[in-house]
């Protein structure tokens, strides 16, 4: 039982970039737009929150640099798809690969660098014996998450806002005929998405590791964008889903000190394989993707032609 | 003011012109960049441009960069032409590199064996590795209708771990003092070079792979049935021709070409088994092939480009100390520059005077 506290914790900050990652992108998916830049929002957010927070002491700044980069990039993302109708798909792959070389540049310099790492707590709840260690000795940006989620949720389903939202990814003509402004409400949902990503790789230097590694996002990146159809779309399975593919990978560190006679490699296969496992479960049904994804979820849309 | 407006026709002249000027436009990002850190633009730029082809040297280990990046390109080119977006070429190059090792360790017994069957025989086996591991794709594609992209990307990762797992244990070299990396592989079963260099058979192999794709695509109806699944679906099915079967061909293909280039490597410029087997080459090539237009001759001037990256990359690091990470920077601008300049050829710029003359439905 007192072994169990600690791997809960473990998990719920395993899963929380998963949650801001795939959250971000769920908001993306919902106005129409796949970005497949995810990857390499989060590993530029995370080399620039982490030398941010190196050079200022102070995590919150660095948390805000990484939003911000994400946007950023999630800015050139929808410029280039949103006005000038390039490619989604051949967009996103770009901003990847494009962040994969950007984030090893920015982080050069802060390999082996560290920053103060501290303790946090809910004042008295911490005390709770189990349940104290277990859910309320996380970073704040763990509980941020959470409001996040439930946030979006409410947005999304019992808001007029999201009503039109969902109306821009589900049919973009008839809310440009309602006289609704399609590519600003796509560019919207796009910046807000590339900061959810980029908050998430600040979590992953600052909080999750903390340090700057190359290539530390590990494919966090992908697995996000897995989840959103896992979760069909709703904020609630997202939440779900990042905690059980936290709980995964913490299972997979925990059989290793357990000395399981596995090598480590094979057991650091686990978060791959579930993804593909879960990918092919729930694409299995056809009709059941068709119904849940928002109808023009990677299509262009052109209000002057 | 500058506004861009629908051509009636898409411009030929522009898809030959648009990677042209993509390249131009990362120079001009790469001098900028070069500035912001204080080294002279100019110089940045002979050393990653023009210094790797002023001499034979420079020439040849262009040439050790273009045999993967082509190989693999080519069957991207393919894939990418059907709409099948394999973006896994990476660990189908790795598990090649390790299909074709198993068989070179298994035959090697350091008594000088080998020869050209053995050389064909490993190269096979690569191909096949690679294929497996694209096969794997195809078929959750087909029978579960999972997402090719994820897929084949989360392969990539258990391709990198299933080599590090096996240089860590039963590949290692006993003899190795405990270093993750298989024995070298003996003379008879390396790659034949170009006397004085380091470029190998894999470079012929490629541009035959490149010919070959080029005959498929617009010499045979197998050619003629993919491209037309690629553009219009709709079409391809109304004249009965299977999607199943492209998608199969496509990522076996596609596969089999990037295990062949792991195969090359690891017989040619590494010469055994290493925990990392290819600085990326699998996805340097999505680039290439974007670049090369989709196009199988296209993608041997796109790959001449990015190996150029590559050397200049590595020049930019040993001569003015820029880090090494600036060659994936260049190689991500030069697809955004693409696909920015590829706006280009559907559209055109429109110089208006007395700006917003004009009420639109929808903002600028």
């Amino acid at each position: 039982m007192d072994a169990l506290a600690p791997l809960i914790a473990a998990s719920m900050n395993a899963g929380t970039p998963l949650m801001l990652a795939a959250l971000g992108l769920l908001i993306n998916e919902k106005a129409g737009v796949i970005n497949l830049g995810s990857e390499g929002m989060m590993l530029v957010a995370a080399a620039l929150g982490f030398a941010v927070t190196v050079h200022s002491g102070s995590p919150a700044t660095g948390f805000l640099a990484g939003a911000a980069a994400g946007a950023l990039l999630a800015g050139v993302f929808a410029w280039l798809t949103v006005w000038l109708g390039a490619n989604q798909v051949a967009c996103g792959l770009a901003l990847s690969l494009f962040g994969v070389g950007a984030s090893a540049y920015i982080g050069m310099p802060y390999v082996g660098a560290t920053i103060q790492a501290s303790s946090w707590g809910i004042p008295g709840l911490e005390r709770i014996p189990f349940l104290g260690p277990a859910l309320f000795q996380h970073h704040p940006m763990v509980y941020g998450a959470l409001v996040l989620c439930a946030a979006l949720g409410h947005f999304l389903y019992r808001t007029r806002a999201g009503l039109v939202l969902r109306a821009v990814g589900e049919s973009p003509e008839s809310a440009h005929a309602l006289g609704y402004k399609v590519r600003r409400i796509r560019l919207a949902a796009l910046l807000f998405g590339g900061a959810c990503c980029g908050l998430a790789g600040a979590f992953m230097s600052l909080v999750y590791t903390p340090m700057w590694v190359e290539g530390m996002v590990a494919g966090r990146g992908w697995i996000a964008l897995a989840l959103t159809p896992f979760a069909t779309w709703r904020p609630a399975r997202v939440l779900a889903g990042a905690y059980l593919f936290g709980g995964i990978t913490i299972l997979t560190f925990h059989m290793q000190a357990l000395g399981v006679p596995i090598a480590s490699q094979l057991l650091s296969m686990l978060p791959y394989l579930a993804t593909i496992l879960v990918l092919v479960l729930i694409s299995r049904n056809i009709d059941w993707i068709r119904i849940n994804m928002p109808a023009s979820l990677g299509k262009n849309f052109n209000p002057n032609s | 003011m500058l506004e861009l407006v629908p051509r009636a026709q898409p411009s030929r002249l522009m898809s030959w012109l648009s990677p042209v000027l993509a390249v131009i436009l990362t120079a001009a990002c790469g001098a900028v960049m070069f500035a912001a850190v204080g080294k002279s633009p100019l110089e940045g730029l002979a050393v990653f441009f023009l210094e790797p082809i002023g001499s034979l040297r420079g020439w040849s280990e262009i040439g050790v960069k273009v045999a993967p990046l082509l190989l693999v390109s080519v069957g991207l080119a393919l894939c990418f032409r059907a709409n099948i977006f394999n973006i896994g070429a990476e660990g189908q190059l790795v598990l090649g590199s390790i299909v074709a090792g198993a068989v070179i360790l298994h035959f090697d017994d350091g008594s000088g064996g080998g020869g050209p069957w053995m050389i064909a025989l490993a190269l096979l086996a690569g191909a096949v590795g690679g294929a497996f591991w694209a096969a794997i794709v195809a078929w959750l594609r087909d029978r579960y209708n999972a997402n090719e992209i994820l897929v084949s990307l989360m392969l990539v990762y258990v391709a990198e771990l299933l080599l590090s797992y096996l240089v860590h244990g039963v590949m290692r070299d006993p003899d190795g003092f405990g270093f993750p990396q298989s024995r070298l592989f003996d003379d008879g079963f390396l790659l034949p070079v170009w006397p004085g260099t380091r470029l190998h058979l894999g470079v012929v192999l490629a541009l035959a792979a490149s010919l070959l794709a080029w005959v498929l695509l617009a010499r045979m109806f197998a050619g003629f049935r993919l491209t037309v699944g690629g553009l219009a679906p709709l079409a391809a099915r109304y004249a009965g021709f299977s999607s199943r079967r492209a998608l199969w061909g496509c990522l076996l293909l596609s596969g089999a070409l990037a295990g062949v280039a792991g195969a090359c490597e690891i017989m040619g410029p590494i010469g055994q088994l290493t925990p990392s087997v290819s600085p990326g080459y699998g996805f340097a090539a999505i680039i290439v092939a974007f670049v090369g237009r989709l196009h199988p001759v296209g993608v041997v001037f796109s790959s001449f480009v990015m190996a150029l990256f590559y050397i200049g990359g590595e020049l930019s690091q040993t001569r003015m100390g820029m880090p090494n990470a600036i060659t994936g920077i260049f190689q991500g601008i030069l697809l955004f520059a693409l696909l920015a300049c590829d706006v280009l050829i559907h559209k055109r710029f429109r110089w208006r005077l007395g700006a917003a003359s004009t009420v639109r439905a929808d903002g600028p």
